[in-house]
């Protein structure tokens, strides 16, 4: 089972030590040109969770692919790239270049960004776009905050995406408690953390089962317990996100966790619990019943 | 090197409006002063950084304001996980040092007064309450609202300041090349999550791996 971070949420370069704890390390978002994000304040505590309006800052593709991606894979990481743009065409040019880089393990577009504007095309049309400039793996990183993202995946992956990843921050608003104005620099920010976890596994729950796609599944883990939904639910991989903010160890001991609870559940590895909550209760049934025989 | 600990809280003194928490060392490295640790607050989401005020045999100490929910937590945790040194703490090659600081902007003061053999220091607090926690720092001369720490700084000195950002900007206005220990929101500590990005000779860096002390223009 492949565990990685949410990108946006670790630096390898500066937290190696967290990084090779990972099974793959995704980047923070790289756009074609510079950005250096959105205005402070920056981050804001709520009660059930965070908020973040950094805005993709990044140093841009040119001085990633010299400068960032070489050291990356000194790591002895596998890398996943996180891109980002405002047009369909900026993703597939960032791809394009990507795909000659013996460096890069896979490719994740982020087509859901709270923090910044969006491009005009559609989450579909920007996949196929990319689809045509790389042959590495392609996820395309969805929002929950859709009216059905289930038809959001299938037309993802009819246009080419090898996997999901699910899911992004969602918009939201924080108040300062004496001025009643908004905590953060830009206003809004996107929403992570434990109150993220639902929202993660009915979004999981139902792209799997509309496309049966590998999934990256995020949102609010803190414990191998939530890492064992999302893999339920339909998740391949799952990804560290919030979690990483308040622990650089919390790789290593979520990966211990979940190894723990699969065996506590009744399976040999995490990977044997790929997608258990689509079995018909009356599997689940029989599956309970046979481990009550044996005393397990 | 830093590391991740839960450490025992051992006291949680009051001095003034603040609180002086005493936490055992653990294996814990004290790091230099103006470095910082990020204090799980339990209950809450994310830690708080918080530099380190004192270094006593077998213990850390963090003088903290508690005015909110995670500070209010940590001051009243009998356990926390600690995380540090992080950042560049103040450089101590100087000749004539002044501290200044600014209400609870001299939480890194005392540990810094010891390094540096007890140099004078001016500090500015908001009341007479608030400049109780004046007397963690040795050789302090104190300014209480309306006058303002900056009407008693002397020429000629290696200025190390810590206090609230107009403060900062007005001794980084007297004092070009002054030691300035900037703070701002972040979620991490460690370069992970980029919200306490400060601009730094005209372009956006990250506050927990570029500072918290940062050299004035």
């Amino acid at each position: 089972m492949l565990l990685l971070n949410a990108s946006g949420c670790l630096d390898a370069l500066t937290a190696p030590d967290t990084a090779r704890q990972l099974d793959g390390f995704v980047t923070k978002t790289v756009t074609p040109l510079p950005r250096e994000g959105n205005p402070p304040v920056r981050i804001a505590e709520t009660e059930v969770g965070m908020l973040n309006s950094i805005g993709l800052a990044n140093p841009g593709l040119e001085r990633f692919l010299a400068e960032t991606l070489p050291r990356l894979a000194r790591l002895d990481v596998p890398v996943w790239v996180s891109v980002g743009g405002f047009a369909a065409e900026e993703y597939a040019v960032s791809c394009a270049r990507l795909d000659g880089r013996a460096e890069v393990a896979a490719i994740e577009l982020n087509l859901s960004c709270p923090n910044v504007g969006e491009a005009p095309e559609s989450a579909a049309e920007i996949v196929a776009r990319c689809r045509t400039r790389t042959s590495k793996p392609l996820y395309a990183k969805l929002s929950a905050v859709v009216p059905d993202v289930a038809a959001v995946a299938r037309a993802v992956r009819d246009a080419g995406a090898d996997g999901l990843s699910l899911v992004n921050t969602i918009r939201g608003l924080a108040l300062d408690p004496r001025t009643l104005r908004p905590r953060l620099g830009r206003g809004v920010g996107g929403y992570s953390g434990p109150a993220l976890k639902p929202v993660a596994l009915a979004a999981v729950y139902a792209c799997y089962r509309a496309t049966g796609l590998p999934i990256v599944g995020m949102g609010g883990v803190t414990t191998g317990r939530d890492a064992l939904d999302l893999i339920a639910a339909g998740a391949t991989q799952v990804a560290l996100g919030t979690v990483l903010f308040a622990d650089p160890e919390a790789p290593a001991r979520v990966r211990a966790e979940l190894t723990a609870e699969a065996v506590a559940h009744g399976f040999r590895s995490p990977a044997e619990a790929h997608a258990k909550a689509h079995e018909e209760v009356t599997e689940v049934a029989s599956r309970l019943d046979a481990r009550s025989r044996v005393g397990v | 090197m830093s590391r991740r600990e839960l450490l025992g809280v051992e006291a949680a003194e009051p001095v003034g409006p603040y609180t002086l928490l005493r936490v055992e060392r653990g294996g814990l490295d004290p790091g230099a002063p103006g470095q910082f640790f990020m204090l799980e607050a339990p209950g809450r989401l994310l830690p708080r950084p918080m530099s380190l005020c004192l270094a006593p045999p077998r213990e850390l100490a963090f003088l903290i304001d508690p005015i909110g929910p995670g500070t209010q937590a940590i001051c009243a945790a009998e356990k926390l996980h600690v995380y540090g040194p992080l950042g560049n703490g103040f450089r101590l090659d100087v000749a004539q040092p002044l501290l200044v600081g600014g209400g609870i902007g001299i939480a890194p003061l005392p540990y810094l007064s010891a390094a540096l053999g007890r140099p004078p220091a001016v500090l500015g607090f908001r009341t007479e309450r608030h400049a109780e926690a004046a007397g963690l720092v040795p050789n302090a001369e104190v300014a209480i609202e309306p006058t303002l720490v900056t009407e008693l700084m002397e020429p000629g000195f290696d200025v190390l300041a810590c206090g609230p950002e107009p403060m900062l900007d007005a001794v980084a206005d007297l004092c070009p090349g002054a030691q300035l220990a900037w703070e701002a929101p972040m979620a991490c500590g460690y370069g992970a999550c980029y919200g306490c990005a400060v601009e730094i000779d005209g372009a956006w860096k990250r506050l927990c791996v570029e500072g918290p002390v940062l050299v004035a223009a």
